[in-house]
């Protein structure tokens, strides 16, 4: 099985717009959205949810009050700064700054922290118009993001092999951290979509020296390439001085819009010039993945 | 006072907000980017950089001499970055959070702590020095923007308005991004996609019970379901930026949103007193 992940670095470049239309090109495909903080991609695909399952990873520290003796040895031992003191001269663990490394639990001198195990979000196994897809809710202000898009990732491997699909095609998130590094570890191609800006320019080559550190070979896809044509042409030999490969362009179009509002893809939404681009992408993603 | 710049979706104009308030203030204002896996805010305000420090994080060190192979180290560790088979436990630095928890739980002494740098911050000033510009950018491969952000928080400091650039999103880097802002911008844009990724953003801000108001980008291209949206929920709509091709052009090559519409200057110079009088400052 081959698995693509599209990422762009910079946020709003048209990562989820492109992958819903690599969705609906691809003919034996299981589907998978690793953006798990922003995921947008079931708003296309209209997913119809089989089976939701909780994702619980990690743990909370919680201080039970009339246990606590007030030594403070627990704020002096955390480096996260997540302990705070309560008006009656006790403790309490603030949940958005813990981590969850139990070293309160461990120093507490009278076991007064519980452990509980953190529900974090839920995932979903679903079908689309276009085959299964596997996709993933983070909590409000929650950690473990990383471990989310792993277990949306496995999941969505192990749907392959079951239903005997040759390909799986991977939403990313923006940035370059801990979800990206989840997201892309062990990839077979990445395919990076940037806009002709400063901006985005930055962002992809800080996306394809982390393709490099990976060993994952990569082509870059310019959107909007009218906006600034000298800059589109700057990415490109850009992306080939970074090791990947230019896959195309795809012009500036409001099509892009419209097509979110009607939820569809853009190759359901329109023809010409945007989808015949996509379509040739589509089809040199198809070509590298052989 | 504190005011961060926010949206669940990345791409809507939180950079160019950030740097619009930081260029339309006449006081003293310190732009803070944390958005450090992809900073963006020196691409338009061009800081002279005077001062870089690294990002160092501690990881474990195990003395193998002490090491009695026991495990518990490895046990404890609740990010998996030790795994110990029967012998000294190997470390696997980028998945330690550096809570010191396997110093604590060995039984010998057998760890110490060595730094490893995970990013950079860098100070610098623009505008003839009004406009101080602190960024943070994680390095390639490091996973964890949390320190990083944290260490360029560390130099905020009181009295001085202050614009948080965040990052996309709603997890961890956002929520350590947030922390002691007095007020929180929302960036969105009126799509189908900028909408559900606002709604995210709004539950995370109201979870940490911060005011918060949202900058509608590119108001007049799209659909009213942000719109309407902000009427049912009462969030008010602080600032509507105008969409023009000509902006996406003006902001390609690194100019800012007064570069494409000079008469959004007033409006932006007015937000921060806007916000001031609206909102309780610590």
């Amino acid at each position: 099985m081959k698995e693509i992940v599209v990422i762009s670095g910079k946020g709003g470049t048209g990562k989820t717009s492109i992958t819903g239309c690599f969705a609906a090109l691809a003919e034996n495909a299981v589907l998978a959205d690793c953006d798990v903080d922003a995921a947008d991609l079931h708003m296309l695909l209209a997913p119809e949810v089989i089976k939701t399952t909780d994702f619980i990873s990690g743990n909370e520290a919680i201080i039970r009050k009339d246990d606590c003796t007030g030594c403070g040895i627990c704020m002096a031992r955390c480096r996260f700064n997540a302990i705070e003191t309560t008006p009656e001269g006790k403790y309490r663990v603030d949940l958005y700054g813990c981590e969850g490394c139990m070293v309160c639990v461990e120093v507490c001198p009278v076991k007064a922290i519980d452990f509980s195990p953190n529900h974090c979000g839920e995932w979903y196994y679903s079908h689309t118009r276009f085959g299964p897809m596997v996709h993933a809710r983070l909590g409000i202000a929650q950690e473990n993001s990383g471990k989310l898009v792993s277990t949306v990732r496995r999941e969505a491997a192990a749907k392959a092999e079951e239903l005997k699909k040759d390909l799986l095609i991977v939403d990313g998130p923006p940035g370059i951290g801990c979800p990206v590094i989840a997201s892309i570890t062990g990839a077979s191609l990445l395919v990076v979509v940037t806009e002709p800006t400063i901006s985005g320019k930055h962002d992809m080559k800080r996306v394809l020296e982390l393709a490099k550190h990976f060993s994952i070979p990569a082509l870059v896809v310019v959107n909007k390439w009218d906006i600034n044509p000298e800059m589109s042409t700057e990415i490109e030999e850009e992306a080939v001085l970074g090791g990947a490969e230019p896959a195309g362009r795809i012009p500036y179009d409001r099509v892009f819009t419209d097509a979110q509002i009607n939820r569809r893809t853009l190759v359901e939404e329109t023809t010409g010039t945007v989808v015949e681009n996509v379509t040739a992408i589509w089809e040199k993603v198809c070509r590298k993945l052989k | 006072m504190i005011i961060a710049v926010a949206s669940g979706k990345g791409g809507t104009g939180k950079t160019t907000v950030a740097v619009a308030l930081s260029m339309a203030s006449s006081e003293p204002v310190l732009y803070a980017d944390c958005d450090v896996e992809e900073p963006n805010g020196s691409i338009f305000l061009r800081p002279e950089v005077t001062e870089t420090e690294k990002v160092l994080v501690e990881v474990p060190r195990i003395d193998e001499g002490k090491c009695t192979s026991c495990g518990k180290c490895a046990r404890f560790c609740q990010f998996n970055a030790l795994v110990s088979l029967g012998s000294p436990p190997l470390v696997f630095p980028e998945l330690c959070h550096s809570c010191g928890g396997c110093e604590i739980v060995c039984p010998t002494g057998a760890v110490s702590w060595k730094k490893v740098p995970i990013g950079e911050i860098s100070l610098g000033t623009s505008d003839g020095g009004r406009i101080s510009v602190l960024e943070g950018r994680l390095d390639v491969g490091s996973s964890l923007a949390p320190p990083v952000i944290r260490q360029v928080k560390s130099h905020i400091a009181d009295g001085v308005l202050t614009i948080i650039d965040c990052p996309p999103g709603t997890s961890c880097p956002v929520i350590e991004s947030l922390g002691g802002a007095d007020y929180v911008l929302l960036v969105t844009e009126p799509t189908p996609f900028g909408l559900h990724d606002l709604k995210l953003a709004v539950e995370t801000v109201r979870e940490l019970g911060m005011p918060f108001s949202v900058v509608i980008n590119r108001f007049d291209e799209g659909d009213s379901g942000v719109e309407d949206y902000c009427g049912d929920e009462k969030i008010h709509i602080i600032v509507r930026i105008p969409h023009k091709r000509f902006m996406a052009e003006v902001y390609s090559r690194g100019g800012n949103l007064f570069d494409a519409i000079p008469e959004m200057r007033e409006i932006f110079s007015e937000i921060p007193r806007i916000i001031e009088k609206g909102v309780e400052v610590k």
